[in-house]
């Protein structure tokens, strides 16, 4: 399944679902993007404890099915966990699906959905 | 090939040995290529591995010391400036395009990350005070969104040579198969049609053979055996060719 052209030119922009340090931090290294007026989208999420988890999954599906501008997807470890079936199941190259530390949740490789693949490739 | 039931077993020539043996010439070569590619694809995938697991290790790091700058401008700003940030962040500056690379005949598409230039969302954060701060703190994280975006090439390329290394492994033999079907098919057209116009020449042979000898025979009465038997080795030649052309058909 060489990936066409098509999957991925018009990707430029990160997306992220996150809590709150989170989101601020990359939005302050300029990720953040809200599309034109009529239906502005924006192409972040800020996610805390009052957060429902369908709202976590309607974001997730719309960065990763929806939206065809979104190369990559960063979402903190510990909300991936909250949806953890919907990000096993997403296995498409576009966009890519990184699951990133956040401050109060250290990164915990055992739990990532490609390094668990790296790892079970490798026979550990 | 089950069309030889019934019929005598296929004629051992030296056509059909070369043949066979150009096939299997072939069937060979191009083992050893997909082998190849299938080594090379292999060789790059457990390089992106190793670098995947490096690069998670780094991204842990990198997105510490970029929670500890967060942690700095509220402090040196007095306050939470999430939401603020929320609400001026319109215009992606930190974008990423993306390009190819060629993998033995796989295209694996790489991320790079570029700043967009001219779009400045929050130049006014940090007016009033910590404006250094979050100068440093936009710095810390731009460079960890770097790695990220590293990182998720890696990633891509990773899912990418998985699936093409799967599909070249068990490389479709049966796209292989198909292939010399149809190459089989169109030789098969070619060899009847041959087979038709040598078996109307040989018949015309035949004739003309039988018409000779019955010419020689009524001229010269008294050598009959010599003639039937050059007329028997005749015929056994011209069968012979015919079965050979027979063998073609029941082979292919």
């Amino acid at each position: 399944m060489a990936a066409s052209a098509a999957m991925y030119k018009e990707r430029q922009f990160l997306a992220v679902i996150g809590d709150e340090d989170s989101v601020t931090g990359l939005l302050l290294a300029g990720i953040g993007h809200v599309t034109e007026p009529p239906d502005s989208q924006r192409n972040f999420l800020v996610v805390d404890s009052k957060t429902e988890t369908s709202e976590i999954e309607r974001a997730f599906q719309n960065f990763t099915q929806e939206r065809k501008d979104i190369a990559v997807l960063l979402i903190n470890q510990h909300i991936a966990e909250r949806i953890r079936h919907s990000v096993d199941a997403f296995a498409d190259p576009f966009p890519a699906v990184l699951e990133i530390p956040s401050k109060d949740h250290p990164y915990d490789p055992e739990k990532d959905s490609v390094l668990k693949r790296v790892r079970r490739l490798f026979g550990e | 090939m089950s069309g030889a039931v019934g019929r005598e077993a296929v004629f051992p020539t030296r056509q059909s040995l070369g043949l066979m043996k150009n096939k299997l010439k072939g069937a060979e070569i191009g083992h050893s290529l997909l082998k190849r590619k299938s080594e090379a694809l292999t060789k790059r995938f457990r390089d992106i591995t190793r670098r995947i697991d490096e690069a998670k290790q780094k991204m842990g790091r990198v997105m510490q010391i970029a929670a500890f700058s967060l942690a700095e401008v509220s402090y040196a700003v007095g306050g939470d400036i999430g939401y603020q940030i929320q609400e001026s962040a319109k215009q992606a500056r930190f974008r990423v395009r993306t390009k190819q690379e060629n993998i033995s005949g796989v295209l694996l598409p790489t991320f790079e990350s570029y700043t967009q230039e001219g779009v400045n969302d929050f130049g006014l954060t940090g007016l009033g005070k910590g404006g250094q701060q979050i100068q440093r703190c936009r710095e810390t994280y731009a460079r960890a969104v770097e790695t990220l975006v590293e990182l998720a090439s890696l990633q891509t390329a990773f899912l990418i040579l998985d699936e093409v290394i799967k599909v070249v492994n068990r490389r479709d033999i049966n796209s292989e198969l198909d292939e010399l079907d149809r190459e089989e098919f169109y030789r098969l057209k070619k060899v009847s049609g041959k087979k038709k116009r040598d078996v109307a020449a040989a018949d015309a042979e035949i004739l003309a053979a039988r018409q000779k000898a019955e010419q020689e025979q009524a001229e010269n009465p008294k050598e009959p055996a010599a003639t039937a038997t050059a007329i028997f080795a005749k015929e056994e030649e011209t069968t012979d060719v015919l079965g050979e052309q027979e063998d073609n058909d029941v082979i292919f």
